[in-house]
């Protein structure tokens, strides 16, 4: 009875320890800096929602992030779809194609869309010789290559719930939708896309909440013409003295992020989420 | 009342199919006649399912044809045909209320919005959901579930309604109620049903028509009495229920059946036209027991094993003085006091009783 309950503490135990040193010591030191530096009070709070430069910033990153999640949940759909319910190639492929990404360093990623995308990039050198373009497309130092190289980095966390929603549904209810005479495209909209909604909205908020944080991709696409909310604490920690107004905005970030957790494990439960 | 179900005939011409090497369904050929309840029985593996969904048109064919009303249907896709399905499980939709998944039908249709309402709402009396329109599947019973799947099946008045096991899920009072519900439908509706199952008390108490399947192949079609009393072969004989093997010696073709010898006891049996060979059958309630030879009839002597009561009924173990292990019931109420364990007595059953195999 006693080791019973004693096990599962000793194999949670680590986790929460260093959980606890890693995470929850150095951010109770952030907080404490947002109301001490420079002085005692709420003073940085009011600045972080009052500064307008900051403000754009908070409403860039949801901007960016919105746009990342939408269009990276549609692409995960559709490879989870044929991940899931495509021939046993197309899944292996597209196993592949999940997984790769996974071993690559997020920083070789995001080099790695510089080079395709740079004005002198792969891309505009062969569109440039193919005579399609004169002048190269602007695609990095922008929000376009920020929200392509968040995209590539989310999409297979986006993958995971939706292909599990799908998996766990019954062909027979598709069966019965053709039996009563539906086309395969009303079975899709009408049936498979709301049976599998638990699993779009996990991936969603989940796609959201992970964008939110972004940090290195950004940085480097976004060429610093495209400064999103991590960067901007990185900048205020790091290159200005400004650490109580830094630790704020973190503060500030940390709500929203804990706000919208919340909402997804009411709306999906976690082991849903899990291929 | 009858709605404008318009029942159709389906005839079916050796029908086979084959996953390489493996015969799911050998040569099927059969006619389900208009309005008819046929139910396809049959061991789990038998190919009643997969004949079921080619009825559906969810499989095709390897080989045969499929005419509904004399025209060929064989290549037809499931959602050309708009035949009313149930499936085991109920495959309701779980994201729409009741109301919604009867819908559905009739909006694939493309149906005036009033005109789908008001067959809802016939419907939904109709098999008793009255109360429960608003609900998802979720909140439902697996009664009230098959109720909806049943109405689901039946608003767009298909011309046959294919049942796949629906009861397999129901407990016992359930699924006898709901036994009873579905055919009442057929008989208000007068829509052709087929209904697959493995379960044959079920078969026998429902259909107008039984098929009985075994390795894919049709073993016999008959009404619930042929097949129960007059079975094709001993799979049928066993698979509907149990039956006692008689090895008769001496038998001679009579003018209307057969005579010959079991340990020593004459017998008689009357079964003209049929096949007669010296493996005789009866089933354990055709038989009577006596404490005294009967007057008349065939008889045998055997002593009372192992007594087996099950409510209405009671059921004997016997063993005849030439070591044959026998099972015969009663009813309950007729069971004498002296029928115990040890007791010498006689089984008896009237010539016409019995079948050969």
């Amino acid at each position: 009875m006693k080791s019973d309950r004693l096990k599962p503490a000793l194999l949670l135990g680590p986790l929460v320890l260093f959980l606890g040193l890693a995470y929850l010591v150095p951010f109770l030191g952030v907080m404490q800096w947002s109301v001490t530096l420079p002085e005692t009070g709420f003073s940085q709070y009011g600045k972080a929602v009052s500064d307008p430069l900051i403000q754009s910033v908070f409403l860039r990153t949801f901007r960016i992030c919105l746009i990342v999640t939408l269009c990276a949940v549609a692409a995960a759909y559709a490879i989870a779809y044929v991940w899931v319910r495509g021939t046993p190639a197309q899944r292996l492929v597209t196993e592949l194609c999940i997984l790769i990404p996974f071993w690559i360093s997020v920083l070789t990623r995001a080099f790695g869309w510089v080079a395709l995308l740079s004005n002198r990039g792969l891309i505009n050198t062969w569109l440039q010789a193919a005579g399609i373009i004169s002048e190269p497309l602007t695609m990095v130092r922008n929000e376009f290559g920020v929200v392509l190289g968040m995209m590539h980095f989310l999409i297979p966390f986006a993958v995971f719930p939706i292909a599990s929603a799908m998996r766990s549904l019954d062909e027979r209810v598709f069966l019965a939708a053709r039996g009563m005479g539906a086309s395969r495209l009303r079975i899709f909209w009408s049936i498979f896309v709301p049976m599998t909604l638990p699993g779009i909205l996990g991936a969603g908020l989940m796609v959201f909440v992970f964008a939110l944080g972004f940090f290195i991709t950004p940085a480097i696409l976004g060429g610093g013409r495209s400064v999103m909310i991590a960067e901007l604490i990185y900048l205020r920690l790091f290159q200005s003295p400004d650490w109580g107004l830094g630790a704020a905005i973190s503060v500030i970030l940390m709500l929203i992020v804990g706000a919208l957790l919340v909402l997804m494990l009411r709306l999906v439960r976690p082991n849903k989420m899990l291929g | 009342m009858k709605s404008g179900h318009e029942a159709a005939e389906i005839t079916a011409s050796g029908i086979g199919k084959a996953y390489g090497d493996f015969h799911a369904l050998r040569d099927i050929s059969l006619t389900i006649g208009s309005g008819e309840f046929l139910t396809l029985l049959g061991p789990s593996g038998s190919g009643k399912s997969t004949f079921l969904m080619i009825l559906a048109g969810f499989e095709t064919p390897t080989s045969g044809t499929l005419r509904k009303n004399g025209a060929d249907i064989t290549g037809v896709p499931a959602e050309k045909r708009a035949f009313g399905m149930v499936f085991q499980g109920y495959a309701l939709f779980p994201h729409m209320t009741v109301e919604q998944n009867i819908a559905f039908p009739l909006q694939v249709q493309g149906r005036a919005d009033a005109d789908i309402k008001r067959s809802v709402n016939t419907i939904i009396d109709r098999v008793g959901l009255r109360g429960h329109e608003k609900k998802r599947p979720s909140g439902l019973s697996g009664g009230q579930q098959q109720r909806v799947a049943l109405a689901r099946a039946l608003v767009f008045e298909p011309s046959v309604l294919l049942l796949d096991e629906p009861f397999s899920a129901l407990d016992k009072n359930l699924r006898s109620s709901m036994q009873e519900e579905v055919r009442r439908l057929h008989q208000e509706t007068g829509t052709t049903f087929v209904f697959v199952t493995h379960d044959q008390s079920e078969a026998l108490a429902l259909s107008t028509r039984i098929g009985i399947f075994n390795h894919g192949q049709l073993q016999q079609i008959g009404t619930p009495k042929d097949v129960y009393e007059r079975p094709a072969n001993r799979f049928v004989a066993e698979f509907l229920g149990d039956v006692n093997f008689l090895s008769l010696s001496g038998v001679k073709a009579t003018a209307d059946g057969a005579e010959g010898l079991f340990e020593g006891h004459p017998m008689r049996i009357s079964a003209p036209g049929q096949f007669v060979s010296e493996h005789f059958a009866i089933r354990p309630e055709h038989m009577v027991m006596f404490e005294q030879a009967p007057a008349e009839g065939n008889m045998l002597k055997a002593e009372i094993g192992d007594i087996t009561y099950l409510g209405a009924e009671t059921r004997f173990g016997l063993k005849t003085p030439g070591g044959i292990d026998l099972v015969l019931q009663m009813p309950t109420r007729e069971v004498k006091s002296a029928f115990q364990p040890g007791r010498q007595v006689w089984a008896g059953w009237p010539a016409n009783q019995g079948f050969f195999l």
